[in-house]
């Protein structure tokens, strides 16, 4: 291979190595090679390893920070030696400090309320721009973070820093190697070219890369296409308010704004000061050395530091001293002057001296108003500033806060200096740094000060947690004959009881009145023996309105009681939008819509079922009708479970045949699907089990003998434990088949549940063609917890396939006791008709919210199956042949 | 009869030595080149250099350099630095 072939193979886009020598190119992989392997080694290294390795580092770097301040000063002629010590010393000592208990190898944190536990992994080669303005500082700090992170850094100094950084480098590595860190962890590009940073920057080997420089180098390393930590340009606006300690923030900015002489990016730029403090301040800056220029002077300042064509500032100026600045503008000032204040009287480029100056020349602006002052703010903000720091001194909380809101900065300095609070650990408790993240407003990725974990590839480890789950069930539950009598024991000032006109004839809301206190005011609301419609639930929650009620008695089948429900939530909550209340939702914790929790009424409502099958007096559903949108409205939320069931088979004794088949299959289909269901627990398995065994048992009884009072009891009893086992559980498949059926061919519930369900349990048996996602579940238990059923019920079988066999047999056995059709054929509904509506009816069942916790997730295709299958018809065989098949 | 593998174990505090000593064996070898690595807890710099070289030899060579007791902190190493496909490891 040549090399330009391995060029090819190693960077990113060959076109990085043009310009580049064969010589070169070897030198610069040899680089990467060694800080790879070094990478590579470090991976090994504990925690205990690297932080024996930081401490002596930054001792070295602690040894040599007057040596290495005074390099830098000598080389790029810019700055304060005395400040660049003290810089020196914030990037070893401080950044110590910051990192010495950090973890940064295996488990960093551990977070168990959350099952979560985040570990580092280091980041490899990272490619590092140090700038000229904070040379050695820069270097220190990040050969810190980089050996505490176990990451190996090539560094790429601003050629007029080169030697001093390349010294701090040499400083660093030496300490670093002693003290076990791996060879080649640390290199600097001996004098080198921008074609050496495009082809280091695309290097496939190298991981990450540290701009902490220029636009252009920032923009180069965004523009790699690699990871990128960079900075943004700085321009900070400074606001100073009328209640601000004066004394303390002039000092602060004279400090800030001549440190080093201004070359932090982050130093003040522009103070805004309200009218009412201006002349006392600038009196106080006079007096502490400032010279205050008159416009004469601002506007010749302005031409000679600011680069009229780009706007930007010269860099002849960049970091030199007040005194020589001045001289350069042609300024006669004293010979002990430390800043040079420009008043100015906008923000843009007629205003050259609002740009960013890192020198010690600072804007000023004289603001009639807090509204004014934030603008201005606002625009120094937006003229080159963005995303950097911004610094206000107040001690009104509100304008801090305001101030916060409007300054688009990573950094907001509350009444300390800007440069030295920005580097953070001095003033203030931000994260020590040398690098200023600027977020996008700065084209960066964060607007973070770049610390040790912006070094790291954070992992974590996120175990299952034990999903919380829950039983929810009215409060209380009277059930068995004559359980009615519990009325007596309901105090009420006034109840409505809401009913239908057939249970009115039969006597039983005479029954239910006998127990009500006579000092009660009872208000009997009849409404139609139909699926509640909102007409009639407005006028039911007049009525509640008019008597001022606080109880509601619902006596009746599931849609009766459905309708108190809604009743009593309208009354409690007039506001309660009941559309926005039936919005889809996947998890009835998490769901977007919020039930109201504020009410201006309270009612209890008493549900007394009069059928044996919704168990809607301990359900939290609801379902209306929307006639004019001629559709259906679902509504689930707990807050609509009753208050108190009464579950009296009195009123279920006159049942005619077909309805107690038809509400005892809908009961045996609340327990089977809640059983299977992917919300199912062991709370509501001992109630959908028990519910099955009393339905197999009960259910004929009740059918072929309608007066036994013993099995129409039991059956009374069944529906609603099945229905306390789905309150918690759901349903399943089977519901949302027979909700789409039944609705569009006009089919009883009960008889569309029936002529699904052989099918659904053979469908739900077999191992799915798609798993559905639930966290309650350990693995596929639909095929094992029939077995169980099976069992329960003493069906017999060997193994789980034969047991599974044997229940759908013996489903069917009892569908045919309770003489359903064995086919929907049977019904009289054409091949044909039956055909062209099945997309329909699976693109209903599919949207239909009971499917959801189906422990196998139906495919539309799978829906139309179960359609034909159920079409088609059962024969004794059928069901298990069907899940033999599937098994298969 | 088939010849009983012999494994060159390799210790870790003069690894370097020992992998140049294996290294010069591949001349006058016909067989695989068989590494016993578990006394290696750490790899350094230096071993992965030789074995970087002996690989490139053993490629040249047509000999299979075959290592075992590798720790999978010493494995993920060698994935780093691109040499792992070059081995062939046992456990």
């Amino acid at each position: 291979m040549n090399t330009s072939e391995a060029v090819r193979e190693r960077v990113l886009i060959p076109v990085a190595a043009e310009g580049l020598t064969e010589e070169r190119i070897a030198y610069l992989e040899g680089l990467v090679g060694q800080a790879r392997t070094a990478a590579a080694v470090f991976t090994q290294f504990t925690q205990e390893d690297v932080d024996r390795i930081v401490k002596p580092m930054v001792l070295a770097g602690l040894e040599q920070a007057q040596y290495l301040a005074r390099l830098a000063v000598e080389e790029t002629k810019l700055g304060v030696m005395e400040d660049k010590v003290l810089k020196n010393m914030v990037a070893t000592e401080f950044a110590y400090d910051y990192v010495k208990d950090k973890r940064t190898v295996g488990i960093i944190r551990e977070i168990p309320e959350r099952n979560l536990v985040e570990m580092a992994e280091p980041i490899g080669v990272i490619f590092s721009l140090t700038p000229i303005t904070n040379p050695t500082s820069t270097v220190l700090f990040k050969c810190i973070m980089a050996i505490k992170t176990r990451n190996a850094v090539i560094f790429s100094p601003h050629p007029n820093a080169w030697r001093c950084c390349s010294e701090a480098v040499r400083i660093m590595y030496e300490a670093a190697l002693k003290h076990g860190a791996p060879e080649g962890v640390f290199s600097c590009l001996e004098s080198h070219t921008l074609q050496d940073n495009a082809y280091l920057m695309r290097h496939k080997d190298v991981r990450l890369i540290d701009a902490t420089g220029g636009p252009g180098a920032v923009k180069a390393a965004y523009s790699s296409g690699k990871p990128a930590l960079g900075v943004g340009a700085g321009n900070t606006p400074v606001y100073l308010e009328k209640t601000a300690d004066l004394n303390t923030a002039v000092v602060d900015i004279i400090v800030s704004k001549t440190f080093d002489n201004g070359t932090i990016c982050a130093s003040e730029q522009t103070v805004v000061i309200d009218d009412e403090i201006y002349d006392p301040v600038l009196k106080k800056f006079a007096d502490l050395g400032a010279h205050i220029c008159n416009e004469k002077e601002t506007e010749l300042l302005g031409r000679t530091v600011i680069d009229p064509k780009t706007g930007f500032m010269q860099g002849m100026a960049v970091g030199q001293k007040a005194t020589d600045i001045a001289r350069l503008a042609g300024l006669s000032v004293k010979p002990d002057t430390k800043l040079l204040i420009a008043p100015i009287h906008g923000v843009g480029r007629e205003h050259p001296l609002s740009a960013e100056t890192l020198f010690p020349v600072l804007a000023v602006y004289r603001a009639k108003s807090v509204d004014e002052a934030l603008k201005v703010c606002v625009d120094v903000n937006h003229a080159g500033g963005l995303g950097h720091t911004a610094v206000i001194f107040s001690r009104n909380d509100e304008i801090i806060r305001k101030f916060g809101e409007v300054m688009n900065a990573g950094r907001i300095i509350v009444n300390s200096p800007g440069s030295v609070g920005a580097l953070g650990g001095v003033y203030n408790d931000l994260v020590p740094t040398f690098s200023f993240g600027c977020g996008t407003g700065g084209g960066n990725s964060t607007t973070d000060n770049t610390n040790i974990y912006h070094y790291l590839n954070i992992k974590r480890v996120a175990r299952r947690t034990q999903a919380h789950m829950w039983y929810r069930v009215p409060n209380q539950i009277y059930f068995n004959m004559n359980a009615v009598e519990n009325v007596r024991d309901l105090p009420s000032r006034c109840t409505i009881i809401i009913t239908n006109p057939s249970l009115e004839k039969f006597g039983h809301v005479d029954i239910v009145r006998r127990y009500i206190s006579p000092q009660t005011h009872v208000h009997v609301s009849v409404i139609p023996d139909a699926e509640p419609e909102i007409k009639v639930i407005m006028q039911g929650v007049e009525a509640l309105t008019f008597y001022k009620a606080d109880q509601i008695i619902a006596l009746g089948g599931g849609s009766v009681i459905d309708a108190a429900k809604i009743m009593k939530l309208k009354y409690e909550s007039p506001q309660a939008d009941l559309e926005e209340l039936a919005a889809p939702f996947l998890d009835l914790r998490k769901r977007v819509v919020e039930y109201p929790t504020e009410k201006v009424n309270r009612v209890r409502l008493v549900a007394i079922p009069t059928t044996s099958g919704t168990g809607s007096e301990v359900t939290p559903f609801a379902v209306l009708t929307d006639k004019e949108r001629r559709r259906k409205v679902t509504l689930a939320d707990y807050s609509l479970t009753p208050d108190v069931a009464i579950v009296d088979p009195q009123f279920v004794l006159s049942m005619p045949k077909g309805l107690t088949a038809d509400t005892g299959i809908d009961c045996l289909t609340h327990a089977l699907e809640a059983a299977v269901s992917s919300y199912a627990s062991p709370y509501t398995d001992c109630n959908a089990m028990q519910a099955i065994r009393m339905v197999f048992k009960y259910l004929p009884i009740a059918y072929e003998h309608p007066r036994d009072e013993e099995a129409r009891c039991m059956m009374h009893n069944a529906a609603c434990i099945a229905a306390m086992a789905f309150s918690n559980a759901s349903v399943g498949v089977n519901h949302a088949l027979a909700h789409a059926f039944g609705a569009h061919f006009g089919v009883a519930h009960g008889r569309a549940n029936a002529l699904m369900l052989p099918h659904v349990i053979a469908y739900n048996a077999a191992v799915p063609t798609k798993f559905v996602p639930s966290p309650y579940q350990k693995g596929h238990v639909a095929h094992n917890k029939y077995a169980t059923i099976a069992d329960l019920l003493g069906l017999g079988g060997h193994t789980v396939e034969e047991k599974v066999k044997n229940l759908i047999t013996a489903v069917e056995q009892l569908l045919d006791q309770l003489e359903f059709p064995r086919s929907i054929a049977e019904l009289g509904i054409s091949k044909e008709d039956f055909e062209r509506a099945i997309p329909e009816l699976t693109s209903l069942a599919f949207d239909d919210p009971s499917g959801r916790s189906n422990p196998r997730m139906p495919l539309m295709t799978e829906l139309a199956d179960l359609f034909r299958s159920a079409y088609q018809g059962r024969g004794l065989t059928k069901g298990a042949k069907t899940f033999q098949k599937r098994t298969a | 009869m088939a010849a009983i593998a012999e494994w060159l174990k390799i210790d870790e505090e003069r690894a370097v030595q020992a992998l140049q000593e294996a290294g010069g064996t591949m001349d006058s070898r016909e067989g695989d080149l068989l590494l016993d690595f578990s006394c290696i807890r750490r790899i350094q710099p230096s071993s992965l250099k030789v074995m970087e070289e002996f690989a490139g030899i053993a490629d040249g060579k047509g000999v299979k350099i075959v290592l075992r007791g590798v720790s999978v902190d010493v494995y993920r190493v060698f994935k780093l630095v691109k040499l792992a496909s070059r081995f062939s490891f046992v456990s």
